[in-house]
Formats: structure tokens, sequence, C-alpha cells
């Protein structure tokens, strides 16, 4: 199928769940486990590095650190041990949204997410992000009640759970930063003005006989209307 | 994985010219020539790639082959092998698919009194909205109206779409801005709160909504997390196979298969919403996909089964910008917001060849003529592509734009050693959405009862063709209106006697291919990417 590129000539060695296997130099760490024969359910999703499904820890043979990557979006290198990590227990405690309120600075993520105090500062959790976000500035930010700050730091986290994994005092941060930002959102961020305005209007009915009027149209009459329309600039 | 030598004298080209082209406005197509080039160049007329259907619903209609074997695919139960006296779920609207549509539909079927199942193939989420960058339209500016989304909404889909479908599209589109924007979803807005809107391909006013371009994972996250706020039951990794009745001939539920524990599992449901998206990893004419790994059609299979109405199905979407290089990306999304924002399409002598914000069609295939006509770029293991001259955005609005704008883009090209701020990107067109599906009225009801649909799975809405912006919106509006509908549906259905006699009136209509074993088995479930030479041969499987 169109996903498999033919093989280049270039073949490394990996290791994938502890066994072996040669696999195209070029290929993803997806496409390589796929080729090595696997057929996910697991560890597999948008295949694009938007959803955070293919989450993956994996050393280099000799070396001791470990690092961390989207298999879909990671290219394999000789010597790769890896192990997927697709999902991780991530502490969510049951909330109403419409129950907890920024406004006044008040900081509900102290009250959903008490043990966030017991960060210390570690970086584990940054250094643990493939898409190489600050994570424990977000962290700290929302520790700090600084919303507005730990939304945009944390704006581009696809939730793929590994620096859960690796935090030592067990803080879920994907789970606190989306809280953090529906509330940023939702109380300190002015609603649409000109969205309350078109909302009346449509209420009020002020579209009504222009829809229905284009609604009747015949195809040549949309089709001139449509080639006579204004374009703004 | 930088650009090759080859590469770089092409693009010295595109430098050359950028600057005369910053005030170069390539004019638009006409109705005449848009007709040739989407009859010579765009891959929905390639006649050979298209099957017409015999059996079912659409019996004597057009659709790509890859479809057609699966729409008249063998089921993968046999009525007679499984019991459903015995009920494993039960629920008062089930909603198969956990993607952008499915998760509205949940919300407004549990606001509106029903107790909720939402089953999914893969994990909550896992959906082409997750993937969604570029924006989601609505007409919420003082210099648009709902009628001028209206024009533009049929003008994309070549005056085919179906007009109530359009009116509930526009018509609600702010109300569900104004409901994302409650739920705490962040869209790109100036201090005062102001949306931040911009164009999109076929768009005649700025009303492209954005979060970056993370939009359909921000819109996702965002619902997902409200589903999860509230009593809704979720069951991730287990796909429906097939649709239940009711002796009275309501759709009654559905048969879902646990992946994990390869087990059967009976749901029933007074009510049943499918929003299982389209079916890019089907990869038609052998196109690669900028779609997620589950978009396998498996909804249409299971829809047709039970009598529904399919529309447009022999039109699909292919979006014109789909990563050409590096290979490891290949058909991976590039958002029509770098168009947007600014960027041309220029040809390997660093010439425009289209306007940039055309309809997708006639974008695709204009890209496409390009390549045919040699000035296209070729890499080296043989893609054929043009450039998308990115830097040209900053030369027009300033350093940092990019970044700013499209962080998930420049990370990825990053990743390959690409800087897209200051090297253009090298697209070809890729599979991206299926423009129809199963036929819905505006509640999101089909022609069988109990059965509601919404979101990519459904047909109608864009007529043959999709604007950007339109999905994110479409799955919001339709699903909130599916789930709506349903629930209200289920408050005063019964649920008869249970049974799968559709299932072999199917078998009977396909005839012995069935019984012996030769059509293909659907819903397809995944697609298989593994290698296993060996095994195939020895099996003969392949």
């Amino acid at each position: 199928m169109a996903d498999v590129e033919a093989p280049s000539t270039e073949m490394v060695e990996i290791t994938i769940f502890g066994q072996r296997y040669q696999v195209p130099a070029s290929l993803t760490v997806l496409k390589a486990i796929e080729y090595a024969g696997y057929r996910l359910v697991h560890g597999v999703g948008c295949r694009s590095g938007f959803c955070g499904a293919c989450g993956t820890v994996y050393r280099i043979e000799g070396q001791y650190r470990l690092h961390y990557a989207l298999a879909c979006q990671k290219v394999v290198e000789p010597g790769m041990v890896l192990a997927q990590i697709p999902v991780y227990p991530a502490q969510r405690p049951d909330y109403k949204l419409s129950e907890l309120s920024a406004t006044d600075g008040q900081n509900p993520i102290l009250e959903v997410y008490p043990e966030i105090e017991t960060c210390f500062g570690c970086n584990t959790c940054t250094k643990s992000c493939p898409q190489e976000l600050d994570v424990m500035g977000y962290v700290s930010a929302l520790l700090r009640g600084d919303l507005a700050e730990a939304a945009d730091l944390s704006f581009d986290c696809i939730m793929c759970g590994l620096c859960v994994s690796r935090c030592p005092t067990e803080l879920a941060p994907p789970n606190m930063a989306i809280l953090g930002r529906r509330l940023y959102a939702r109380d300190l961020v002015p609603r649409a003005p000109h969205l309350t305005q078109r909302l009346k209007e449509i209420e009020e009915g002020v579209f009504d006989e222009e829809i229905a009027k284009l609604k009747a149209m015949s195809e040549d009459e949309l089709r001139k209307l449509y080639a006579e329309r204004e374009i703004e600039k | 994985m930088s650009y090759t030598e080859e590469m770089r004298r092409s693009i010295a080209k595109v430098e050359a010219t950028r600057q005369r082209r910053l005030d170069e406005v390539y004019p638009r197509v006409g109705d005449e020539e848009k007709r040739e080039l989407l009859e010579n160049y765009h891959p929905d007329y390639n006649a050979e790639a298209f099957a017409t259907l015999k059996v079912g619903p659409n019996a004597g209609d057009r659709t790509p082959r890859e479809l057609a074997s699966l729409l008249e695919g063998r089921p993968r139960v046999h009525p007679d092998k499984v019991d459903l006296s015995r009920v494993d779920l039960e629920a008062d609207v089930l909603v198969i698919g956990g993607g952008g549509a499915g998760a509205p539909a949940a919300l407004l079927a549990q606001e509106n009194g029903a107790d909720v199942l939402l089953v999914t193939k893969l994990r909550f989420g896992d959906a082409n909205t997750m993937m969604a960058q570029g924006g989601i339209q609505a007409a919420d500016k003082p210099n648009d109206s709902p009628a001028i989304h209206y024009l533009d909404v049929m003008g994309g889909g070549h005056f085919k779409n179906d007009p109530d479908l359009v009116e509930a599209l526009v018509m609600d589109a702010p109300f569900v801005i104004r409901w994302l924007e409650e739920m705490g979803c962040m869209f790109d807005k100036e201090p005062d709160g102001t949306m931040i809107t911009g164009h999109g391909g076929g768009t005649s006013r700025k009303r492209m909504h954005s979060a970056r371009d993370y939009t359909g994972a921000e819109i996702m996250r965002t619902l997902r997390d409200e589903v999860r706020s509230r009593p809704i039951r979720v069951l991730e990794f287990h796909p429906a196979i097939e649709l239940i009745k009711d002796k009275q001939g309501r759709v009654a539920g559905a048969i879902l298969y646990s992946f994990d524990r390869n087990e059967i599992v009976v749901a029933r449901a007074k009510a049943v919403i499918i929003t299982t998206g389209g079916g890019g990893r089907l990869h038609y004419q052998g196109f690669p996909t900028t779609n997620h790994y589950g978009a396998t059609a498996d909804g249409l299979v299971m829809a047709y089964r039970v009598g529904a109405k399919l529309s447009f199905i022999d039109t699909m979407q292919y979006h014109p910008t789909g990563a050409a290089y590096p290979e490891q990306i290949l058909g991976q999304l590039v958002t029509e917001k770098v168009r947007g924002l600014g960027a041309q399409l220029v040809n390997a002598d660093g010439e425009q060849f289209v306007y940039p914000l055309e309809p997708r069609d006639v974008e695709a295939a204009a890209i496409v003529r390009e390549c045919r006509r040699g000035k296209g770029v070729v890499t080296p293991s043989g893609q054929c592509g043009v450039w998308l001259d990115s830097p040209m955005i900053e030369v027009k609005r300033g350093p940092g734009t990019i970044e700013k704008a499209l962080p998930a883009m420049v990370r990825q090209f990053k990743r390959f050693g690409i800087d897209m701020t200051k090297e253009p990107i090298l697209v070809y067109p890729t599979l991206h959405y299926q423009n129809g599906g199963i036929s819905i009225r505006p509640d999101g009801s089909t022609n069988v009862p109990g059965l509601y649909a919404a979101g990519e799975v459904t047909g109608g809405t864009h007529g043959r063709n999709r604007l950007m912006g339109n999905s994110l919106l479409e799955i919001t509006v339709f699903g909130r209106r599916a789930g709506r509908a349903a629930a209200e549906y289920a408050a005063k259905a019964e649920v008869g006697e249970l049974t799968l006699d559709h299932l072999r009136e199917w078998f009977d209509l396909l005839g012995p291919e069935a019984a012996a074993e030769e059509l293909e088995l659907a819903p397809l479930l995944l697609p298989d990417y593994t290698r296993h030479e060996r095994t195939d041969e020895v099996l003969g499987l392949e």
C-alpha cells in the first residue's frame, strides 16, 4: 500500500520490544515496527504527529541515556532499543468546568490537582517531551496561577503522556494543562463581541429572507451570483 | 534529509522570482477552464478507478473501486452465529465513533436526557479532527453573513449541495463557535476578544477561525475533556462491525468487536448515531493520505447494509498540498493556512501556475497538470511535486509570523532538517476527505428509522467538493443536531426483538461469491502496512 516505502538498500538493526530486526534506514520508527511485521492497534494513531498515540522510549545500544519520540515522526537509528508507551495511568479527577472559576485571581488548579505543589523542579518532564515543550515551565505557571502563561506554553501538547511516565512526583502535566487552558480561554479571554452581535441577528431572523431566496434559486442564478461575488482583500 | 543538490538548484529559481511575485496576482480560473482542468487532471475523473455498485440502495452508482469492494463486501459475522438474546451493553443512544462529530453528538444526547454510550475503534479522540490544522468557518464578522457563507459553500460544492444542509451549516456556525468558546476552546483572538480570522480556498470573506495550526486538536481535546466530565460511558478499542435492527425494521444497536479480547459484544440502543468519519486509509488510486490510521469507511459499510442511502460517493477530496518530501512524511497535511497566509504555489522554474486560493479540487488538478507537463520537481524516490513558497509569508508579514501561526508545521519539517521559514516545501495532492457519504436530513436522521449520522461519514452538505474550514464546522453542527434528535427520538422509541435478518438478506443479495468467501471482508477496521513476505507466500495469502 501507499504508506509503505520501497525498502532502501541501507539497513539498520534495531530492537523492538526486546527482539532484534533489520529494517531500512529511511523508515520512521512506526513504519519500521510495521515493516518488522507488527500490525498495531495500540501505539498508532494519526501518523502525523498530532494525536500522541505513539509515544516511544528508546536507548541507543551501549549508551545508558533514554530518549523520547513519537514513533511516527522519528527516523530509526542504528542500535535503537525501543518500546512504545501507548497509554500511561494519569490522574484526572472528576470535575465540572461549570463549577470552577478562574476569575478574581482564583486558581482552581490547586483545588483539582493539589499534588501540583509537590513539583520540585527536576525538569525531567521537559526532557521527556517529544514536542520539545517547556513542560516544567507550564507546570510552574499553573502552580503560580498564571494561566495565560501556562496556556501559551502548553498549547502544542498532544497529551502523549511521556512526561507523566517520567515525573518523580507522579504528576499528570497534560491533564493539568488542559484544565488550565479551558479555564483561561473561558474566564480570562473576552468573548468575541462581533459574535455576540451576530447571534442576536440570527435569532432575530435578520438573514432568514436572504437565505430563503438563495435556497430557491436555480443553479444558473446561483452560478452567476457566485461568479460576481465580491472577495475581501 | 535536507534538500538534494538538484532540488536546491530549483529553489534558487524560486528565490530569484520571489520579489517579483510579491505583487503578481495569478488570475482565477473561469468556468470553462475549471471544467477542463478538473476533467483532465482531477482523480475523480479517472474512469478506470471507479466501479459501478451492483447491490444495495445505491446499485447503479459509481464509486472508487476500493470502496465498492467494501460496500459489496462480506460481513465479518454470520447472522446465524450471533446470539442476540444475550445483550452485553444497553443505552438510549449509541454513538459509534469517538471523533469530532461523535463527541458533540454524545454531549447533546446526554444534555437532552439520554443515557449515552460512545464506542470507538481506537482511542477516544483518534480521528481526522485531531489533525485538522487550518480552521473552522463561521460568518460572524460585520462584513460577512450566513448568506454569503451559503453562497461560498454552494460554489465550492459545484452547486450540487443539499440546500437544507447548507442552511443548517451556515446558520448554526456562529452558535457553534460560541458553544466552543464557552467550553474553553482557545481560539486565536485580539486582546479585546475579536476573532483573528483569515481566508481559506473559496472563501469570499475572512471567516476562518483558528487555534494556531492545532485547530482540530484544540477542538477535539476540549470536547473530549467535556465528555469526560459528564456521565457518558466511553468504550475504546471496540469498533462496531455490524448494525442490529429490531423486527420492526428500526436500527436498534450494534455488534462490537473487542480488538484486545478478540470478542463480540452486543450493544442494544434505541437510537444509533454513526460518526465514524471517512476512508482515506483505503488509499484510492494508490494516493497517500492525510487521514488517521482508522479511516477505513466502516460506517458507510454498516449503514449500507441496513438500507441507508449514500450520496456523492463518487467524489473524494484530494488536498492540494500534501508533503511530497521528505519521504518519511509523504502525504501528510500541509495546511491550507500556509496559502491563506500568503504563500504561493510555484513550479520548478519558480513561476506561479494557479491562483493560490482556488477551491481544493481546482488547486489539486492544477498541481497534477504542472507535474504532467514536466514543470514539477522530482524527488530521489521519484515523487513529483511543486513548491509551496512558505518564506514568502515572512516577506509579506514580517519575521516570526510562521513560527507563531504554524508551530506544528515548522516542527514537522524541522524534524527532517527543513526550515520552512527560509526554504520552500515540496507538495503534491494527497487523499484528504470523503465529500459524500450517508444521506442525512438537517437533524442528522437518515432514511432508516433509528439511524442517525454526522460528520465526514455523511453526504450532501459539501456537494462535490468541501471548502477548508467547513469540516470542523460540519462535525460540530451536525454532531450536535444528531445528538439532540437521537435523544428526542429515543425518549419515545421502543425496541422490539433484535434481529440480523438484514444480514441474511445481504448474503442472499451477494450470492454464492459471499458464501464461497471470495469477497473482501468488510468493514475493513484497519489498514495492513505489515510486511509478511514469507508468510504470505507460504500460506498463499497474497
